[in-house]
């Protein structure tokens, strides 16, 4: 389930791309499609919709907040803040099963992440150069993923390994999540080579390069973009997934999503784990969308004195 | 060039044998017996008729039914207009709006059932609602950002076309931004609907052991009772109503085009 949050994230950096490239096509002397201004709209009706946001935030933040907050809780109450404190970071970094569990998440989503990323990209490019037939069939069952409830897959998979005779562990749960995440690099990259122009390959082919070199200097760094959407959406993916890991994980192998799920009793470790994650989130998205922004305000800048 | 459509052979073969022989392997579990022992299996629809005949089964399948038909509604109700109120922001206020919509989504979803227990423990709330505040929860996200993104696509001279003609605001939005919006309120609609009735551990987590699930019993039946057989058939059973749905939906949204 945790999966479908990304899938709709791929969805997302999907159709960013093409806005970008829309919004690149745009000169800037073109005002053909340009809208007219909208109306603003009527201050009472504004300050409502304002209002109606800043509530659906609120509902959408107020567990975060509370993972937070009470991680630095004095006390061991769930619903009680005492006092300031940080011994629930101390015993996180005590507690082994929990350390463990988070050793366990990162390895299998940086191993899952790397040969994911990399078959779904040589696939990638093979399919656009496959007939078409083969092409829509790959894709159509490379859909199948996507599209099932994670239950079904997670269970699929659980089969299949048992019908081999695979005993489950850690081998089974990197597997299980090599083949979902796959999937979604072919989504994210598949676009970006539909829009390549094939006669650059050609080109660089005609002026001698090797096929290997035509892929790594020509093909490659066009579509470079989708390729670490890709990267960055699988790894997400790994993380975030507990469906496929818990049918597919052997015994006493835990992943921090298998381990907070089958907690009996409260212990707000998790909290404090749960507040680095926040933090560590929090960081890299703030890197990835402030350097554009700052990036766009220095070009902004520069623009009117070069004028 | 050509020959690079070589470097698809190692996906055809992955993907057969990691997509479609689970497949093939559920089905071939569900449509018989004894199926742990590939020598000594036969084809039956006991499976089917087991689930079918038993009221308990039927009672968690509606039960299923009901907290994920009422959590899509709920999701579209409260969805649609923050929907519609981040696509009137000016550009730079949306895309941030968006942006702080779409963080908590990098946090693991788990993680914030949990928080979630923790919050619910100071109410007095039947197990059944916890679980259905946890699930619109998760999934509301999901709805804004589909119906938002079939809004934000509208030319906006529709609009002011409407105006021009002298259609009131309820009027321009009746006639032009609701219709025009209904690809993504199917979508949202789908992507809340699927993961609410194969939905796990949130009832796991927030129902007090008192709220089964059709995924529940799918887990029941592969984790504790080892009847694989019974757990296929409700797999297949689950995904013959989650196709029917989208057909449904799709097929509404169709004939509510041809009006």
């Amino acid at each position: 389930m945790g999966n479908v949050s990304n899938k709709y994230l791929a969805g997302v950096s999907l159709q960013k791309e093409t806005e970008l490239e829309t919004a690149k096509q745009k000169q800037p002397g073109d005002i053909s499609g340009e809208p007219l201004q909208k109306k603003p709209a009527k201050r009472s009706s504004r300050i409502f919709s304002s209002l109606y946001l800043v509530l659906v935030l609120l509902f959408i933040y107020l567990p975060i907040v509370y993972l937070v907050l009470f991680s630095f809780n004095e006390g061991k109450s769930q619903t009680n803040f005492v006092g300031f404190s940080l011994r629930w970071y101390e015993s996180l970094f005590k507690d082994r099963t929990m350390l463990e569990s988070i050793y366990v998440t990162l390895i299998v989503a940086v191993i899952s992440t790397v040969v994911s990323t990399v078959v779904g990209t040589i696939s990638a490019i093979g399919l656009s150069k496959a007939r078409r037939l083969i092409r829509s069939v790959v894709l159509e069952i490379n859909n199948l993923p996507v599209l099932n409830p994670d239950i079904v897959t997670a269970i699929g998979l659980m089969l299949l390994f048992m019908s081999i005779k695979l005993q489950p562990g850690m081998l089974t749960l990197i597997l299980s999540h090599i083949s979902f995440c796959t999937p979604f690099v072919i989504l994210s990259v598949m676009p970006k080579l539909r829009q390549l122009d094939d006669n650059v390959a050609e080109a660089a082919l005609d002026l001698g390069a090797t096929p290997w070199k035509a892929l790594t200097k020509v093909i490659i760094p066009q579509i470079y973009p989708a390729i670490l959407t890709g990267a960055l959406l699988a790894f997400s993916m790994s993380l975030d997934d507990f469906v496929v890991s818990y049918f597919n994980a052997g015994p006493g192998i835990n992943t921090i999503s298998m381990y907070v799920e089958s907690m009996k009793r409260y212990n707000l470790s998790v909290n404090a784990m749960a507040t680095l994650f926040v933090v560590v989130v929090a960081l890299i998205l703030l890197l990835t969308n402030l350097v554009p922004i700052i990036k766009d305000k220095k070009a902004q800048k520069e623009e009117p004195r070069n004028v | 060039m050509k020959s690079f459509f070589r470097m698809s052979y190692p996906y055809c073969l992955w993907i057969g044998v990691f997509i479609v022989a689970p497949m093939l392997m559920i089905f071939l579990y569900a449509i018989t017996n004894t199926g742990n022992s590939t020598l000594t299996f036969q084809f039956t629809l006991d499976n089917f008729a087991r689930f079918i005949r038993d009221p308990d089964f039927i009672r968690i399948l509606l039960t299923s039914l009901r907290i994920a038909l009422l959590t899509t509604v709920v999701c579209l109700l409260i969805g649609y207009p923050a929907a519609l109120f981040i696509a009137n922001l000016p550009d730079r206020k949306q895309t941030f709006m968006i942006l702080l919509m779409t963080l908590p989504m990098w946090i693991n979803m788990v993680l914030k059932t949990y928080a979630w227990r923790g919050i619910l423990l100071n109410f007095d709330f039947s197990s059944e609602f916890k679980v259905f505040i946890g699930m619109v929860y998760d999934f509301l996200p999901f709805m804004i950002i589909q119906i938002h993104t079939a809004i934000a696509k509208l030319d906006p001279n529709l609009l002011i076309a409407a105006h021009d003609l002298g259609a009131n605001n309820v009027k321009s939005f009746l006639k032009v931004t609701l219709p025009l919006s209904v690809p993504g309120i199917i979508s949202g609609i789908t992507l809340v609907f699927l993961p609410a009735v194969s939905s796990f551990f949130i009832p796991r987590m927030l129902g007090n052991g008192e709220v089964i699930l059709i995924g529940n019993l799918i887990e029941l039946c592969f984790k504790k009772t080892g009847d694989w057989n019974f757990g296929s058939a409700i797999s297949l059973i689950m995904a013959l109503i989650i196709i029917t749905a989208m057909w449904a939906t799709r097929k509404l949204d169709r004939s509510a085009e041809e009006d």
